[in-house]
C-alpha cells in the first residue's frame, strides 16, 4: 500500500474560552488515501468543522501531528500553511464562497493568481475547469446572476484548478434544492471516478452514503470508521 | 496587535513582491475602488482639497512675493533712499507769527555734502526734486509731478529709457529745457504720433521732449514704500539744474485762498553704497549724520535691502503657515481615507477569508489593501495637483494676480499625498492582514 496522503496522529485541538477549556478534537488518529471518497459525519458540535479547519490548513492543532503529502504542516507558521493550502488543498463551503464582484472565470483563478502562474495559463486553465462543470457558458456572468447549483460548481471548479491533493468540502449540498444537490453530489463521484480524494461533511445521511468511507465523530473523538 | 507583529507583517509586506503581483494587485484596487465610485471619489475630496490648496496658495504666495521683491530690488539693493517729507502739523507756518511764512524742511545740499564727505563706501549720490505742475500739448492736459534729476538717474534706479535718450551731462550744466515722459504721459498726451522732438508746456516753459521712460509696475510704486505718497502721479523727467533755475528753491501753493510757501532743496536723494555687505552699516552712519543736523524728522530713511530682507521673512513665515495649513489638511485627508478603509475591510472579512483559503499569505492581503489606499490618495493627489496647477492660471488671467507654480511644490504635494496614502493605509491592511482564517470565513 502506498504512503497516505493524509495522516492524522493523536490530533488534538482546545479551545480556551475564558476559564473554560472546551475540546473539540480529544486525541484523533487516522489516515487517508489517494483516491479515498470520505465523508466525516456526527451530531452537531461532535467537532466536525473543527476537524475540517484542521485538515484544510486553516488551523493548527493544539498537539498531535498532521502529515500532508508526506509533510508534517502540524507546526508550519502562517505564510507555509498559506502556500500549502494554496497548492495543495481545495475548498468547497456551504455557503459557496465566490467574491460576489469578480466574474466566474475570475473566482475560478484566484488560487492561482496566488501561485504567480503567469496570466495566459491560469486563465486557460480556469476556462478548462469551468468547461469541466458545465459552465463554460457562463464565464463572464457574476456569481448573482447564477443559481445556487451553478455557484457550488464554480466552487468545485475553483477547487480543482490548481491540481490539489485533496478536495475539501463542507456541507456542499446544505443549502442547494434536492435536485441541484443531486447534480453537484454526481459531479463528486464523477471526480472521484477521475481518481480525486474527496473529503466532505454532512449530515445527510443521503450523501454521506455515496462516499465510501464515513468517518463518524462524537465529542471529539472517532466513533466508527466505515468502509463500503 | 503587539509592535513586533505590526513590524514583521509589514516586512513580510514587501519581501518577495514581484513586479507581476503588484501589477495584479493594482489592477484589482482599481476595480474594487471602481466598485464604490462615490465612495472612492469622496474619500479622495480631502487629499484633492489639501494638495490643491497647497499648491494654489504657493502659487500665488510665491507670485506676490516675487512682485515685491521685483519691484524693490528696482530700487537697487545697493541703494538707500532719503526722502524729504514735510514735518507734522504743529509746525505749520501760521502758528509762528513773526517767522517767516516760508515752510523750510527736508534734506538739503548741505546734507548730502556731509554725508560724501565722512562717509566711506558712498560712490554715486542721486538727487532729486518734485514739482506738481500740469504738463500741456496744445489743449490735451495731465496733472504730472515734475521730477529734477540728475543725468545717472536710469542707471541707478534701473529705470531704463524706452525710446529716445535720457538727457546728458550737457544738458544738465546748460540747464536746457529737455524733458523725459513718463510712459503713462506719452500716450496721454500724444495719442496719434511720437512724442519725440516734441514740445511740451509746464506752466509758462516749453520742453522738448528727448525720450521716454520704461513703465514701472503699478506694485513697484505701491512697494516702494513713501514713494507711494507722491508717485502715484506720473512722472516729467527734467534736469535738476533747469528745475532750480525754473523753480527756484522756494514753491509757492496756492491752497484754500491763502498762499502757502514751502522750501525744500531736495525732494528725494539716492545714494549708492558701493558693496552689498556696507549697505546697512552706511545706511546707520547717514541715520546718525541726519540726526544730528537735522531738529525734527523732516526726512525718511528707505533701505530696498532691507525691505528685501524683510520680504524674504515675510515670505518664509507664510510658507510656514501654509505648510502648517496643508499637514493639517493632508491628515485630515488621511484620516478619512483611514476610516473608509477600515470599514472595507469589515465589509470583506468574508472575502479577506476566501482569500487567505485559496492561499493568500498575509503580506498578499496587507499589500491588496495597501495599494487600494495608495491608489486612493495617489489619484487625489494627482486631481489636487491637476487643479492646484489650473487654479493659479484662472487667478492670475481673472484677477490680474502674478502667480508662479514652483516645480517643486507639486512634486512635494504629490508625494506628501501618496505617503499619506501608506501611513494611513498600513492600519487597515495590517488589521485585514492579521485575521483569522476560520474567523473570517464565518463572518456574515
Ligand atoms: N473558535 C471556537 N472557540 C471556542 N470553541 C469552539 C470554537 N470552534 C468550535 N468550538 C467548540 O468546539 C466544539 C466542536 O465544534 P465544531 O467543530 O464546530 O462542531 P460541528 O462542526 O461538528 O458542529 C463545540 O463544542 C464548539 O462549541
Ligand atoms: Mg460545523
Amino acid at each position: 500500500m502506498p504512503a497516505p496522503i493524509v495522516h492524522f496522529e493523536n490530533v488534538r485541538k482546545t479551545y480556551q474560552m475564558g476559564p473554560v477549556t472546551v475540546q473539540a478534537l480529544r486525541g484523533v488518529t487516522f489516515e487517508i488515501h489517494a483516491g479515498d471518497y470520505i465523508s466525516i459525519m456526527g451530531p452537531s458540535g461532535c467537532g466536525k468543522s473543527t476537524l475540517l479547519n484542521l485538515l484544510g490548513c486553516l488551523d493548527r492543532p493544539t498537539s498531535g501531528h498532521y502529515r500532508l503529502g508526506g509533510e508534517d504542516v502540524s507546526q508550519m507558521n502562517d505564510d507555509a500553511l498559506s502556500a500549502v493550502r494554496g497548492a495543495r488543498l481545495g475548498f468547497v463551503f456551504q455557503s459557496y464562497n465566490l467574491i460576489q464582484q469578480l466574474t466566474v472565470v475570475e473566482n475560478i483563478e484566484i488560487p492561482l493568481y496566488y501561485q504567480d502562474r503567469p496570466e495566459a495559463q491560469s486563465r486557460a486553465m480556469a476556462c478548462r475547469m469551468a468547461a469541466r462543470v458545465g459552465l463554460e457558458q457562463r464565464l463572464d456572468h457574476k456569481p448573482f446572476e447564477l443559481s445556487g447549483g451553478q455557484q457550488q460548481r464554480v466552487a468545485i471548479a475553483r477547487a480543482l484548478v490548481n491540481e490539489p491533493l485533496v478536495i475539501l468540502a463542507d456541507e456542499p449540498t446544505g443549502n442547494l434544492d434536492s435536485a441541484s444537490g443531486t447534480e453537484v453530489m454526481k459531479l463528486f463521484d464523477e471526480l472521484h471516478n477521475q481518481g480525486k480524494t474527496l473529503i466532505l461533511v454532512t449530515h445527510d445521511p443521503g450523501v454521506g452514503q455515496r462516499a465510501h468511507r464515513t468517518l463518524r465523530l462524537r465529542d471529539g473523538e472517532i466513533e466508527s470508521d466505515v468502509r463500503r | 496587535m503587539s509592535e513586533d507583529n505590526f513590524m514583521v507583517a509589514l516586512g513580510d509586506a514587501f519581501r518577495g513582491l514581484s513586479f507581476v503581483r503588484l501589477k495584479r494587485a493594482v489592477r484589482l484596487g482599481v476595480r474594487s475602488l471602481w466598485l464604490h465610485r462615490l465612495r472612492s471619489l469622496l474619500t479622495m475630496l480631502g487629499i484633492v482639497f489639501g494638495v490643491c490648496s497647497v499648491i494654489a496658495m504657493l502659487a500665488i504666495g510665491e507670485g506676490a512675493s516675487y512682485e515685491a521683491q521685483e519691484s524693490i530690488k528696482t530700487l537697487g539693493s545697493q541703494n538707500i533712499i532719503l526722502r524729504s517729507v514735510k514735518p507734522p502739523e504743529e509746525q505749520k507756518p501760521s502758528d509762528k507769527g513773526n517767522q517767516s511764512f516760508v515752510l523750510q524742511y527736508g534734506i538739503t545740499y548741505a546734507d548730502v555734502k556731509r554725508i560724501r564727505a565722512t562717509i566711506p563706501g558712498v560712490t554715486v549720490v542721486l538727487p532729486g526734486r518734485n514739482i506738481r505742475e500740469y504738463v500741456w500739448n496744445i489743449s490735451r492736459r495731465m496733472d504730472c509731478e515734475l521730477f529734477g534729476t540728475v543725468p545717472w538717474y536710469p542707471e541707478m534706479r534701473n529705470h531704463r529709457v524706452a525710446a529716445g535718450r535720457f538727457f546728458t551731462d550737457n544738458d544738465m550744466d546748460e540747464q536746457r529745457s529737455v524733458c523725459v515722459l513718463g510712459a503713462e504721459i506719452a500716450p496721454a498726451l500724444f495719442p496719434i504720433d511720437s512724442p519725440l522732438g516734441r514740445h511740451v508746456r509746464v506752466g509758462g516753459n516749453y520742453y522738448q521732449v528727448i525720450g521716454i521712460m520704461e513703465p514701472r509696475t503699478v506694485v513697484a510704486a505701491k512697494d516702494a514704500g513713501a514713494e507711494a505718497n507722491k508717485s502715484s502721479l506720473p512722472r516729467l523727467y527734467i534736469p535738476l539744474e533747469t528745475a532750480k533755475l525754473r523753480y527756484g528753491e522756494v514753491l509757492m501753493r496756492r491752497r484754500q485762498g491763502s498762499f502757502e510757501a514751502e522750501r525744500v532743496q531736495l525732494h528725494e536723494v539716492t545714494i549708492k553704497v558701493e558693496t552689498l555687505e556696507n549697505v546697512l552699516s552706511v545706511a546707520e552712519a547717514i541715520k546718525e549724520v541726519l540726526e544730528r543736523n537735522h531738529k525734527k524728522k523732516d526726512y525718511m530713511i528707505d533701505i530696498p535691502l532691507e525691505m528685501l530682507r524683510q520680504a524674504e521673512r515675510t515670505k518664509q513665515i507664510f510658507n510656514i503657515v501654509l505648510g502648517s495649513i496643508a499637514a493639517i489638511s493632508l491628515l485630515v485627508g488621511g484620516i478619512g481615507i483611514m476610516n473608509i478603509m477600515l470599514a472595507s475591510v469589515t465589509e470583506r472579512t468574508r472575502e479577506i477569508g476566501i482569500r487567505r483559503a485559496l492561499g493568500a499569505r498575509r503580506r498578499d492581503i496587507i499589500v491588496q489593501f495597501l495599494v487600494e489606499t495608495v491608489i486612493l490618495s495617489g489619484a487625489g493627489g494627482a486631481l489636487g495637483v491637476l487643479l492646484g496647477v489650473i487654479i493659479p492660471f484662472v487667478v492670475s488671467y481673472a484677477a490680474g494676480m502674478k502667480t508662479i507654480i514652483t516645480f517643486w511644490s507639486p512634486v512635494l504635494a504629490f508625494g506628501i499625498s501618496a505617503l499619506v496614502g501608506i501611513v494611513f493605509g498600513i492600519y487597515p491592511a495590517i488589521r485585514a492582514a492579521q485575521m483569522d482564517p476560520v474567523e473570517a470565513l464565518r463572518h456574515e
